[in-house]
């Protein structure tokens, strides 16, 4: 019942062999080493396994390895090939974290939204992360680093 | 002062580090995916899995195991049950058992284990261990558990070893009764004009960490036993594993802790809980790493819940705002386990009365076994829990004498100096300040309207303190070394499980040395390398740790100035650091550059070398504290090293028709003596705020009938997002020096969350002139209150 699936993961194109019940998050940590995207629910409440799926955030728990045959995939890991993005330095500069575990998921959720709306209001921003959840920091610093991006950007 | 000595002198009072908002050292390894929590690491093809045969009664006895279904299943390495681990654990009291012996005492307490090589299989097999209970009569309510002749869930907690400040009652429910007694209650209660008795209660919360529980363990072919857990306490783990233990032949040398970052612990991964079984699994599958990871189901019922508390108070107050007399009896439901819990109990017991100078007090803080779930430590040790009570009294107290709120509690505020009600003193603070400058920050007292008519407006405040709870030789040490660029690896066991500590040691490393922050990096504990901590609890590392990595920075300073005074024979006294170099107050023109030294020595004339690697040490003890005392007043002893007080203020919205409370404003200050770091106190004022917000208004836990929780996941158990937070938040800073702490600083962390549930009652009752006295103040209970027109709501 196995079958080789390949998709792009951080720019490179890799091949694994799922079962047809395997979650994608697993595949994702145990068979490839990316372990950005981390195990928070496995219900698709928390957004601590979020991904970038063709551009788009998805929870990876939710999601089975079969469907990401012939995808593209991003994870915090290969955001950049060339030091931090401008939201990653915001987050450092914001103390937009604590224990760090929910960063790669809010990260990419607030990477999604300021590429398809470069300018959000802080009630967009709540919004895009709404569905991340960070139990340390309170969200503002959060909030903070992603307008401080917006309106650093043309 | 001479010439040279005003130099040095200029120098030393000049703090380059300390109070410097620095960005966490941490922050690139944690935005980039490279920071490895323990599930991002790598165990190897032979990792094992394991997945929990659970109990589904609330309390029972089990009659039989069978486990031979599951074994036979292929890819099932063993099944473990209760009777291979017949030894006992906790950290102050031995009430439980690694997996149930005989009895089990909550819904979802660890009765067998399958081991397998996926996790799918074990799932599996798990599925198919069957296990036979003779049902007992659980007992869920603590009130119902201290009636006379109860049922027993520990009948023989008489004989359980626990430390010797504990009270356990045999043959009772009550694992441990603290006591304070001070000065003649029927005389205060006598000398009140007037007097205010009510209940409060306040139920279980969970942590909610975003990661939740995991622990690997694995025994070598050398019988070495190592734990990655996910832990505040790796050297406090290694010691109660090696306790456990011992009876299969296990020291301390045998066995090693690692914690890399952590995702979250708010209390909830202080001690040891489930990490104990990947410990002992690990000696039935030698050479195989084991892991356990908790799910987020389990993640609520099977590691700590916060307690419940039911707090009954009497309070007695002059017409001019003295208070006379406080009596007070908090009654916690603590589950069928109490190893860490009965020290929540037990601290929270100590300070049930408030920041407030009383002459007249009687604490009883009971510790009650119940067959809910196991509860312990939880941000805030109890504060939050009694303090909710405390300062929603004090409010109605000021209400019926008619002073201000604010004055009636700055006139009953502990100074610096006041005796505690134990007889200790209390330390100079800065509780005033605070309260002002909450009310300053939300204008408290001048009414505000709301624009729309469906809603109202109201502004609550409340005062917050805690001490560390902690034993009284709970330590901290640190090593620090250089390398040969003159960077420096600082090797301490404190968790940075996000509050900053790994950035305000290197700050204070860097203020001793002179040396960048962003040249240091303190490292995550390994209790084989790493000096030792008692644990990341207590809000107590920057003070503690602190103390012992200022101490090991000094001690390099001096082999650095021994070093130097051996190669070139200058007065050490005349030594300082500037800017990574060693300078000299009688020669200007000399300057050392700390990396040429602090490893390879400095070579004299004749072509030898003096000094060598440079490895300083640092321990620090708080030597005057104590909890020798009288058992029954608690009197004598000094069992808290220093309290950190506070305030918060808030404005709240309320939609009268639906209930649902907005919040406008809100302003919190603390006291944190010295901010190493401004910006990371700030973020503890921000996240625990939010926490205390959750507690307060959103989170809402629910059981069944056999005491299980019913909403385990957040779906249905609700923390907040980033659509729930207050319009506009102000955190303020207050400095009053603590003196033992390094440059002032006291603890900061847990503290946050405790004002603001009682700020939200306090606010309710200002808009609505309806006081709630239980949590959490959901929507849903604000309009059933307004519906039936009721003034109070138990």
């Amino acid at each position: 019942m196995k079958k080789m699936i390949t998709f792009t993961i951080n720019g490179e194109l890799r091949s694994v062999e799922v079962e047809p019940n395997d979650i994608l998050l697993h595949i994702l940590r145990d068979k490839l080493g990316v372990t950005s995207p981390k195990i928070g629910c496995e219900r698709g409440d928390c957004g601590t396994c979020t991904i970038l799926l063709n551009g788009k955030s998805v929870r990876s728990c939710l999601m089975l390895a079969v469907e990401a045959d012939g995808q593209e995939i991003i994870t915090v890991e290969g955001l950049s090939d060339d030091g931090l993005t401008p939201l990653q330095d915001a987050f450092i500069k914001h103390n937009s974290f604590q224990c760090g575990f929910c960063a790669p998921g809010m990260i990419l959720a607030a990477t999604e939204l300021l590429e398809k709306n470069p300018h959000p209001t802080k009630g967009e921003v709540k919004e895009a992360i709404a569905g991340n959840l960070c139990r340390c920091t309170g969200y503002e610093p959060i909030i903070e680093a992603v307008l401080d991006v917006s309106s650093q950007s043309n | 002062m001479s010439q040279a000595n005003q130099i040095k002198g200029k120098i030393m009072e000049e703090l380059k580090y300390i109070g410097k908002s620095f960005p966490r050292i941490d922050g690139k390894e944690k935005v980039t995916g490279a920071a490895q929590y323990v599930d991002d690491l790598e165990y190897g093809p032979n990792l094992l899995h394991t997945e929990i045969v659970e109990s589904t009664e609330p309390f029972a006895k089990i009659i039989k195991i069978d486990t031979s279904r599951a074994e036979k299943v292929p890819g099932v390495v063993t099944v473990i049950t209760g009777k291979d681990f017949p030894y006992k654990f906790g950290l102050y009291m031995k009430d439980r058992y690694i997996m149930a012996q005989d009895v089990v005492r909550f819904v979802g307490e660890q009765v067998a284990a399958v081991i397998a090589r996926d996790p799918k299989t074990a799932r599996r097999a798990a599925k198919l261990v069957k296990v036979k209970y003779e049902p007992l009569t659980p007992v869920f309510d603590q009130m119902e558990a201290i009636k006379k002749n109860p049922i027993l869930i520990h009948p023989d907690l008489g004989e359980y070893t626990h430390v010797p400040w504990f009270y356990p009652k045999a043959k009772t429910n009550i694992a441990h009764w603290k006591k304070v007694r001070l000065g003649d209650m029927e005389k205060g209660f006598a000398e009140a004009d007037v007097i205010l008795e009510d209940t409060y209660h306040v139920p279980r919360y969970a942590h909610c960490c975003m990661e939740s529980h995991i622990a690997v363990g694995k025994l070598d072919q050398a019988d070495r036993l190592t734990v990655w857990s996910s832990s505040q306490s790796p050297h406090t783990q290694r010691h109660l594993f090696a306790e456990a233990l011992a009876p299969l032949g296990f020291t301390h040398k045998d066995i090693r802790v690692i914690t890399p970052f952590i995702g979250g612990g708010f209390g909830g991964k202080a001690g040891v809980t489930m990490e104990i079984l990947a410990a002992a699994f690990a000696t039935k599958v030698k050479g195989n790493p084991v892991k356990v990871r908790w799910t987020r189901a389990q993640e609520f019922y099977n590691t700590y819940m916060r307690q419940a508390v039911l707090s009954k108070l009497k309070m007695g107050a002059k017409k001019d705002g003295t208070i006379t007399a406080f009596e007070i009896s908090n009654y916690w439901d603590a589950g069928p386990y109490v190893e860490y819990g009965a020290n929540v109990v037990n601290a929270s017991g100590l300070s049930a009365a408030g920041p407030y100078r009383i002459p007249n007090v009687k604490i009883d803080s009971l510790c009650i076994y119940t067959n809910l779930p196991a509860a312990g430590p939880y941000r805030g040790f109890g504060y939050s829990e009694m303090m909710f009570g405390v300062e929603s009294h004090m409010e109605r107290m000021a209400q019926k004498l008619g002073m201000d709120p604010v004055e009636f509690r700055k006139k009953n505020a502990f100074k610096g100096g006041d005796l505690l009600v134990y007889g200790a003193p209390m330390n100079a603070n800065g509780f005033d300040e605070c309260i002002d400058r909450v009310a300053e920050a939300i204008e408290y007292g001048k009414k505000a309207v709301s624009e729309d008519p469906n809603k109202v407006i109201g502004k609550g405040i409340a005062g917050a303190w805690k001490g560390p709870a902690m034993p009284p030789n709970a330590s901290s040490s640190a090593f620090l070394k250089f390398s040969e660029d003159g960077s420096i690896n600082i090797l301490v066991s404190g968790i940075d499980m996000g509050q900053g500590y790994l950035t305000v040691m290197a700050q204070i490393a860097a203020e001793i040395l002179t040396v960048p922050v962003e040249k240091i990096r303190t490292e995550n504990p390994d209790t084989d390398r790493n000096a030792y901590e008692w644990q990341t609890v207590a809000s107590h590392v920057t003070w503690s740790c602190g103390n012992a990595v200022k101490r090991a920075a000094l001690d390099a300073r001096e082999q650095i100035f021994e070093t130097v005074h051996a190669a070139y024979l200058y007065d050490k006294s005349t030594l300082y650091l500037e800017d990574e170099c060693v300078k000299c107050t009688i020669d200007p023109e000399f300057s050392l550059p700390l990396k040429d030294f602090v490893i390879d020595g400095i070579m004299v004339k004749d072509g030898t070398f003096r000094g060598g690697p440079i490895l300083g040490k640092g321990m620090f003890m708080p030597e005057f504290s104590s909890t020798k005392s009288d058992p029954e007043t608690s009197q004598g002893g000094k069992p808290n090293v220093h309290y950190t007080v506070g305030a918060g203020g808030l404005i709240i919205e309320i939609d009268k028709e639906t209930g649902k409370v907005k919040v406008l404003k809100v302003a919190e200050a603390f006291d944190v003596g010295k901010a190493i770091n401004p910006d990371l106190v700030n973020g503890q004022i921000l996240g625990g705020f939010m926490q205390g917000l959750a507690t307060a208004l959103y989170e809402d836990m629910r059981f069944g009938e056999n005491g299980e929780i019913l909403n385990p996941n957040f779906t249905d158990y609700k923390i907040p997002t980033a659509l729930d937070i207050p319009d506009e938040i102000i955190p303020i800073i207050v400095e009053v020096p603590q003196n033992d702490g390094p440059y002032g600083a006291r603890g900061i962390g847990e503290h946050t969350m405790i004002p603001v549930m009682p700020a939200i009652a306090n606010a309710v009752e200002d808009a609505l002139g309806i006081r709630i006295k239980s949590m959490p103040i959901t929507a849903e209970k604000i309009a059933m209150a307004i519906k039936a027109g009721v003034k109070e709501v138990d």
